[in-house]
């Protein structure tokens, strides 16, 4: 009798598992590295200083309303990319996920030459409503919900191709009209879908960098989200940055946390 | 109301052309094998499937007539029960039951009411806060058939409504669903690929093969004089297609039947399989029809062994014949084997094709 172990698929083999714990070590172990740095003996006083308090409220309420943002266009845009009949769905499927791999400096740049000042559309929001994105809360929370919304799409439109249309004609012969069905059949049935879009978008949103430096500027209270006080701080006082960074790594695990029971396990 | 339906679709190399019409109080039962387009009639009527040519209207009503008039099946008065049911699992039972009314802008209350007493009548009142899926195949056929009449449709479709049912339910079903179909007084359309499904609940049956009507009838009309090849298997019988002269018919494919009644011209000859007799020997009396025939096939059925046999040239080149297992224990048949068959010439109907 051999005494090897009784997985019916025998030891898993080298040449798979050395990477594999390498692998592991290079996510984790940067994490760590910031844990091991951190000033806990100064942390609370730090952590409770107005700028970090300002960033980081400002980070969650344009992270949020960016997300709410993509959410209402998002939603709509998917449900046309997985269900409407067009004609070069494909081109334009790819079009959408442009800004996922667009570097976000990039779209920084596209936002300005559109909606700046003298942008495209910018010149007019200000000519004729005195509307001024770049610079502004608004700002942010527009390159944000540029570079985030790709992520929700996707996720949606995949929970949507994978919805069983029937569904859909089962309400349509009790009665229902398309936007009823939407309502209430379909969008519940991609809910799922939705919810881990949504916190992907809402993560990259929060994590925005490039994008929001570029068009919206960095002013401590208007603009300065987490990412960008954390970029600063390490100029200046690299211990701050490194508190800064723990913030956004906690508040990024807790949410991900208590939403992976409740909603991600449906994806599985 | 009648509901009337000249249904042309055409889908690929397929097409459908069939004439439906289906009074109120009626089940009409389209039945047919795999691929004869019965769901895309059914489909067709409940506006899910736009026609190529033809109308479907109810009355004066139209609900398509190419290429003008189409209307959306939640403009359509239908309920339609679906084969796996469709049943929306994020709601309970009892919102499944009122989506149609909540969906016809009836108010919540008086919807959920009406819902909870189709529950109540299919027998389930019990089983309004459930979700779906907690629910057997039948219990979920019950709740499926509620939510499709709760909205008291003019047109009551059924896609295959009890093949998703296990044999040990289904008959108690078939039982309980023919009971409600009765006190329907709207139109029914039961699409099935069972023939007993179809007798047991239709009043009309309407048999489709590749498209086209090939039989159309009272189930009993049906059973004695089938029509076409699958019809004769579906109701169990030896058919074949043959000229009368006199009291002698010479199949189509070779061999010759006796009849009792004296027939002319081209005729159906139907008998069944268990009208049919076997001898290891010639026998001595005087059946209208022995034939020699070899064995090419023996199959188990329920409380019958069903063989089949080759009496060419003398007789048909396939017959079916039903013996006990007492009989078998006596023949010992084998595939190849020589047997004698003998028909009692009063056993066998014709009717003219």
């Amino acid at each position: 009798m051999s005494r090897r172990s009784r997985s019916t698929t025998g030891r898993l083999p080298l040449v798979l598992l050395l990477p594999a714990l390498l692998g592991l070590a290079f996510l984790l172990v940067p994490l760590i590295g910031l844990l091991a740095k951190a000033p806990w003996s100064t942390l609370p006083s730090r952590l409770f200083s107005a700028e970090v308090w300002t960033a980081l409220r400002l980070s969650l309420v344009c992270a949020t309303v960016a997300t709410l943002i993509c959410l209402l266009l998002g939603i709509p845009l998917a449900w046309l990319l997985a269900r409407g009949n067009l004609p070069g769905r494909g081109l334009l499927r790819a079009l959408v996920t442009v800004p996922l791999v667009l570097p976000p400096v990039v779209g920084g740049v596209a936002l300005l030459l559109v909606l700046g000042r003298r942008g495209l559309i910018g010149q007019h929001l200000d000519a004729w409503f005195g509307i001024s994105l770049p610079f502004t809360t608004a700002g942010v929370i527009v390159a944000e919900a540029f570079v985030a919304m790709p992520f929700l799409v996707i996720s949606v439109e995949g929970a949507l191709r994978a919805a069983d249309p029937r569904f859909e004609e089962a309400a349509a012969t009790l009665g229902a009209s398309r936007w009823l069905t939407f309502r209430r059949v379909t969008l519940p049935s991609i809910a799922p879908g939705v919810v881990a879009g949504a916190v992907l978008c809402w993560a990259r949103a929060l994590g925005e960098f490039g994008a929001t430096i570029t068009f919206a500027g960095n002013f401590p209270g208007r603009t300065t989200t987490m990412p960008l006080a954390v970029y600063l701080a390490l100029e200046t006082d690299p211990d701050v940055a490194v508190v800064l960074s723990i913030v956004l790594l906690l508040v990024s695990v807790v949410v991900l946390a208590s939403l992976r029971e409740r909603w991600l396990s449906g994806l599985r | 109301m009648t509901l009337y339906a000249d249904l042309q679709v055409t889908r690929g190399t397929f097409e459908l052309d069939i004439d439906l019409t289906i009074a109120p109080g009626e089940v009409v039962a389209l039945l047919g094998p795999n691929g004869a387009g019965k769901t895309t009639a059914l489909r067709a009527i409940a506006g899910l499937l736009p026609l190529n040519a033809g109308r479907i209207s109810l009355d004066d009503d139209r609900w398509d007539e190419p290429p003008k008039t189409f209307r959306t099946p939640d403009r359509r008065p239908i309920g339609v029960v679906f084969q796996d049911y469709l049943l929306f699992d994020h709601l309970s039972c009892l919102e499944n039951v009122a989506f149609g009314l909540r969906a016809r802008g009836i108010d919540k209350h008086l919807a959920r009411t009406e819902a909870a007493r189709w529950l109540e009548t299919v027998g389930l009142a019990e089983y309004g806060r459930r979700r779906p899926r907690s629910l057997s195949g039948g219990q979920a056929q019950r709740v499926a058939l509620a939510r499709a009449l709760a909205t008291s449709p003019d047109v009551l479709l059924l896609d295959e409504p009890l093949a998703a049912l296990d044999a040990s339910t289904t008959l108690h079903v078939r039982a309980e669903l023919g009971q409600h179909l009765q006190r329907f007084t709207g139109r029914t359309l039961l699409v099935t690929h069972d023939p007993l499904d179809a007798m047991v609940l239709a009043d009309r049956l309407v048999i489709i093969e590749a498209g086209r009507i090939v039989q159309d009838g009272a189930p009993a009309e049906i059973a004695r004089r089938p029509r076409t090849e699958y019809v004769a298997q579906l109701v169990g019988l030896n058919l074949y297609r043959g000229t009368a002269t006199g009291t002698r018919v010479a199949l189509s494919d070779g061999g010759t039947i006796t009849l009792a009644e004296p027939a002319d011209g081209p005729v159906h000859v139907a008998f069944p399989p268990i009208a049919v007799s076997l001898y290891p020997e010639p026998p001595s009396g005087s059946p209208r029809n022995t034939w020699p025939a070899t064995v090419t096939g023996i199959e188990q059925h329920a409380h019958t062994v069903r063989l089949t046999l080759d009496a060419a040239p003398s007789g048909p080149s396939t017959l079916l014949a039903d013996i006990t297992p007492a009989a078998l224990a006596d023949l010992h048949p084998t595939p190849g084997q020589l047997l004698h068959a003998t028909l009692k010439a009063t056993e066998v109907t014709s009717y003219p094709t």
